[in-house]
């Protein structure tokens, strides 16, 4: 009995990672197909690139703000890093080579310079933290704006860079983000960070060096959002520092909330439906703030855990949400 | 043979002596009750043994495997890694997290695998290290009958089973003394025998040496070997239960001075 259990644990969790890959391919594909057909024309596909490096950032920064309770403000001056180091080695060596290398080595980059902020200021809690963080952005703004500017080409930023982003790029990185993330949640380091944002002097009394794990989910969150930058660097042509200022940093915060602190999918499903409602109120350029505004507000009202709260979006739920619907409609009918 | 030494432990805040020159000594397998009126320091004491605070001066010293270290000031997760596990006076579990993580993150300790493996699930050391963790919390969580709620989220136990979680989570940290501070608060008489027989029970089958607080005076007498009187942070009694229970001084102290003298 207890063997025949244990068969069958196992094959459910390999149809459930099967029905994952399939679904992955299946959606990469019709995308894919519906681009060289120019259904989806260049305009579509430029919100699809706002909506991945949203998804990219806003994931990373879970794992910092929601996962493990260290509330950062700094995550676009991590992105910037990216972006800058991928911009000005893609502008040297215009090949896919070069932009897969300058994408990896501004992700490093970003995670060094966690490292460095982070071990001094991991030491803050709450408030003291989220301060310290975006005045470590806010210096590496200034970094590249007039420090750097014989390279960094100062306020006027960098333009003209090479684009090598395509879908394909794309989904990997996007796909490959989430999935990273979600294998290290559910990895001992991952709980430990959990225990951290649950009881810091419990976790540390069960024997979590909590300071190590803090620094690890902030150095893992800064390489993830260097990728996003160095994405958004090479799709969009032109960077320039005031594009990774502080209101960067929080409209990334607002996805995370917004979909649920400690939730990953909660962070993916918000960073869509956050496009969507920003591209759709485009036709009302006058009121189209107001309105996102109050849409935030409402949503944090009704729904103040986020979209998700800390829970997943798992296939076992769907189908008991879908078999609750099925009752329901059948019960009316 | 003691496996736990204090010496001359003092803690100050600010101008206020929270503990001073407390001695104290730890006899492998014993169970010690360490007791006194409200705030005479005795949740000062267990802070400075699991290294919350560092002692403002004195010494703790840990035997094991046939060495004697200080562990004085050392950091909280270092001193758990030595051995020395304990539970809170309110309760503070993972609230969010199911029953089973709780044990989990607690059997953490040297994390059997690197950061590679833990972004990619693919590695031996992984699959090994993640299956051998989820069993021993199982069967941890089995024997001490609590197996039956490893999918629940910690905050929705009943109290007593949140009491009783707290203290098999400081077991799967596998230590050689557990401290206990107050276990029985805020239970019913019922609650806390069946807590009196399963502190027994770990003693017994995990080979441990104990330190609890308590106020239950029936618990106390009851299984504590020997006893330690706090009174305004200082050792006022030691002894067996009987010596205390007649001792004067501890009279005064949880009586007041007349009260005692009359």
């Amino acid at each position: 009995m207890e063997k025949f259990v244990k068969t069958s644990s196992k094959n459910v969790r390999w149809k459930a990672s099967a029905v994952k890959w399939i679904v992955l391919i299946l959606f990469y594909a019709i995308i894919q197909v519906l681009i060289s057909t120019y259904i989806i024309n260049d305009y579509i596909f430029s919100t699809f690139v706002t909506v991945c490096i949203n998804i990219i950032l806003a994931v990373s920064l879970n794992l910092i703000t929601g996962f493990t309770g260290q509330f950062s403000l700094g995550h676009a001056g991590f992105m910037s890093i990216g972006a800058y180091t991928c911009a000005l080695i893609t502008l040297r060596y215009s090949t896919q080579f070069g932009f897969i290398g300058g994408l990896l080595l501004g992700a490093v980059l970003a995670a060094i310079v966690g490292i460095f902020v982070g071990l001094p200021t991991l030491r803050l809690k709450g408030d003291y933290l989220a301060i310290a963080t975006l005045g470590m952005a806010e210096i590496i703004k200034i970094l590249f704006r007039n420090v750097l500017e014989d390279i960094t080409n100062g306020a006027a930023g960098l333009s003209g860079i090479p684009q090598f982003v395509n879908w394909t790029w794309l989904f990997i990185f996007t796909a490959g983000t989430v999935a990273l993330i979600s294998n290290f949640i559910n990895s001992s380091h991952g709980r430990a960070c959990i225990s951290v944002r649950e009881d810091e002097i419990a976790a540390e009394a069960m024997g979590i060096n909590s300071t190590k794990y803090k620094v690890m989910a902030f150095v893992t969150g800064a390489f993830f959002a260097g990728i996003a930058g160095a994405i958004y660097s090479s799709y969009f042509y032109f960077i320039s520092p005031d594009l990774f200022g502080f209101m960067k940093s929080i409209d990334i915060l607002v996805i995370v909330v917004l979909g649920g602190m400690g939730s990953i999918s909660g962070s993916v499903l918000s960073a869509i439906v956050l496009a969507l409602i920003s591209t759709y109120l485009q036709s009302f350029p006058e009121l189209r703030m107001v309105i996102y505004g109050v849409l935030l507000i409402l949503i944090m009202l009704f729904r103040p855990q986020g979209i998700m709260g800390s829970r997943e979006l798992s296939l076992s739920d769907m189908k008991k949400w879908v078999q609750g619907i099925r009752r329901k409609n059948g019960g009316i009918a | 043979m003691p496996i736990l030494t204090v010496n001359k432990l003092t803690k100050s805040f600010g101008g206020l002596m929270a503990v001073s020159n407390v001695n104290m000594e730890l006899e492998q397998g014993e169970l010690v009750g360490l007791i006194g009126p409200n705030g005479a320091g005795k949740t000062t004491v267990f802070n400075l043994l699991t290294g919350i605070y560092p002692p403002t001066s004195g010494y703790i010293t840990l035997y094991r495997n046939k060495k004697e270290e200080h562990i004085q000031g050392l950091k909280p997760y270092v001193i758990c890694e030595k051995g020395i596990a304990r539970t809170f006076q309110n309760i503070r579990l993972f609230k969010d997290l199911t029953v089973l993580d709780n044990v989990r993150i607690a059997m953490n300790k040297n994390s059997g695998y690197g950061l590679f493996s833990s972004f990619f699930h693919i590695t031996r050391s992984y699959k090994n290290y993640e299956k051998e963790i989820l069993e021993k919390s199982i069967e941890l969580l089995r024997i001490l009958k609590l197996d039956h709620k490893k999918d629940e989220l910690a905050k929705n136990l009943p109290y007593g089973e949140q009491r009783q979680l707290e203290i098999i989570r400081a077991l799967a940290t596998n230590p050689c003394i557990l401290l206990l501070d107050e276990p029985a608060a805020g239970m019913n008489p019922a609650e806390t025998a069946q807590l009196t027989e399963m502190i027994g029970w770990i003693r017994e089958n995990f080979k441990l040496t104990i330190l609890l607080i308590e106020h239950d005076m029936s618990l106390v007498m009851k299984i504590c070997e020997r006893i330690y009187v706090l009174d305004y942070g200082m050792v006022i009694a030691e002894g067996t239960p009987d010596e205390i229970k007649s001792n004067k001084r501890v009279i005064e102290a949880y009586l007041g001075e007349e009260m005692g003298n009359a």
